[in-house]
């Protein structure tokens, strides 16, 4: 069919005057109408599945921190109890064993606590002005070790209790066990709460992508009309969900890493107080690391991917029900 | 370029509504589809336009057997096949100009390759005024020229237009019919559903009546 010159005058009468061409008859609309989307329930679920899993993540990551700066102190450490026998005297089998122990490759340095030192120690339980002779208390000794050596503990404890029979030597190994338990435990428990955040935001999106293509099933069927194949028309609901995804997931962790940031400066403020001393007991300095701060944007990241992926699925599927 | 044989429909476990057509659209032809409400005309036409399967029978269109067509290739077959249905079906978050340019959008051409060819059409359908309106304040007549400007601006091979002229007053309707011929002229197959005896009178053209489920072919 010819459209152009005077071939078509007799069709040009149709009752009106020869129109100008419009200087705005352009494509400027989008194929699919963002208001036609629940744009913004759906940013707000996915923020706050993001929030939620930046928060596991970074308690996560501040927990096996704080855990692993307890292990290295404690397992740099080696404590020896002297306990005292009638017959014997304490004081010297105390040195004995520090000399001992001094002897043996690895110990940096030995420190071993004198009568008051050790009364102090038990001053929080026995009350003051307590007379160790009259108990039998053990004397301790601290062995400090060189750092990135493993120490030989079986011959310090040779060589401890060759000096002095009733010496022992205390690796603190149950208690590192006990904190490896503890950390794995609390990293398998984040795993499991990022595991269900990200099930929920998959089937959050996925109703959401099901009422968008339920409320633009007009649109789709015109597209059909005109010839669009199902991956033509998903490209133009994907990018819908992709930018909704990706704003979501820069609120959410954003709102996470700032979260972090302040804590910070709350755990700086309180630094000192009762309360601070006992959060920096539990937590150190409550602080991320800056590759903490990148798991988070990563995670964001991924939780945007997640929510493209997710829509794209089910728009495929809901497409296949759309003749 | 289609071909029926046998072809039976049934909507479910209903009656069959359409029973045993056979016939051929040729190339370059120009038929009516009548017969009274309720005939199938329009399941017809949904069956030529592939949203619909035949619960038996063959089906050709372009030398394909639509039984063994997926949904792409479905879709590239519809790039050759232009609709125009009673509801207009128009896209009310578009102008009339996008509306009528989806076709050439949807196959990724550069708009300056065919905004020439959009205008020049709408011009001629009587809408060089009422291209950036949206559909909502378009009379029904308008909806109706821009359905059949959409389904024919990108030269179908095949057009089927559902009671093209019912919305529109009798005069309009013999422009749009000319318009029609117009198009078969450059070789596009014209199928007209249409209970107006009046347009069909107008024409001299193959009638291919729809009663009770069966088709009548009158050359």
């Amino acid at each position: 069919m010819n459209r152009s010159g005077d071939d078509h005058g007799a069709l040009m009468d149709l009752g009106h005057d020869t129109p100008q061409v419009p200087a705005k008859a352009r494509n400027t609309s989008p194929i699919v109408p963002r208001g036609s989307i629940a744009g913004r329930a759906l940013v707000a679920v996915v923020a706050i599945m993001t929030f939620l899993a930046s928060i596991t993540t970074g308690a996560v990551l501040l927990i096996s921190a704080s855990a692993s700066e307890w292990q290295s102190e404690v397992a740099s450490e080696i404590t020896i109890q002297v306990r005292p026998v009638p017959g014997r005297d304490l004081e010297r089998d105390t040195l004995a064993v520090a000399e001992a122990a001094r002897a043996q490759p690895g110990i940096v340095e030995v420190r071993p606590y004198t009568k008051a030192e050790s009364a102090a120690l038990l001053e929080p339980w026995l009350g003051s002005g307590l007379s160790l002779d009259d108990l039998p208390v053990p004397r301790v000794i601290i062995a400090h070790v060189v750092p990135g050596t493993t120490l030989d503990v079986a011959a310090l404890r040779g060589l401890v209790t060759q000096a002095v029979p009733s010496a022992s030597v205390d690796d603190h190994r149950a208690w590192i066990e006990r904190m490896r338990s503890m950390t794995s435990a609390t990293v398998l428990a984040g795993i499991g709460i990022l595991a269900l955040v990200i099930m929920a935001t998959i089937i959050s999106v996925s109703f959401a992508t099901r009422g968008a293509m339920a409320a633009n099933r007009p649109i789709v069927v015109v597209l059909h009309f005109v010839g669009a194949g199902d991956r033509y028309i998903a490209n133009r609901f994907f990018r819908h969900f992709l930018r909704l995804g990706l704003q979501g997931g820069v609120i959410g962790g954003g709102a996470a890493m700032l979260g972090f940031g302040f804590s910070e400066s709350i755990a700086i403020w309180f630094s000192g107080t009762p309360v601070g001393d006992q959060f920096a007991a539990l937590l150190g300095t409550f602080s991320l690391r800056p590759s903490g701060y990148l798991v988070l944007a990563a995670q964001a990241v991924l939780i945007a991917a997640i929510t493209a992926g997710a829509s794209r699925r089910t728009l495929f599927a809901t497409l296949n029900d759309i003749e | 370029m289609v071909r029926f044989e046998n072809v039976g429909l049934r909507y479910g476990l209903g009656p069959e509504i359409l029973r045993d057509l056979s016939f051929q659209i040729p190339a370059h032809s120009f038929q009516f589809l009548t017969g009274p409400s309720g005939a199938g005309k329009t399941s017809l036409l949904r069956l030529l336009f592939l949203s619909l399967r035949p619960t038996r029978g063959l089906v050709t269109l372009f030398g394909h057997d639509i039984s063994l067509l997926g949904k792409d290739e479905i879709a590239d077959l519809r790039k050759r096949i232009g609709i125009v249905l009673q509801d207009f079906r128009l896209l009310d978050h578009m102008t009339t100009y996008e509306n009528v340019a989806l076709p050439f959008r949807v196959m990724g051409r550069d708009e300056s390759s065919y905004r020439r060819e959009v205008i020049d059409l709408l011009k001629w359908v009587g809408l060089g005024e009422r291209m950036d309106a949206l559909p909502p304040i378009l009379s029904g007549g308008e909806k109706q020229r821009a359905a059949i400007a959409r389904a024919v601006i990108a030269r179908p091979h095949l057009l089927l237009a559902d009671e093209p002229t019912g919305n529109v007053d009798p005069t309009l309707g013999r422009r749009l019919l000319r318009l029609f011929i117009e198009l078969n002229k450059s070789g596009t197959a014209v199928i007209i559903a249409t209970h107006d005896i009046t347009l069909m009178d107008q024409y001299d053209a193959r009638r291919m009546v729809l009663h009770q489920g069966r088709l009548h072919i009158y050359e």
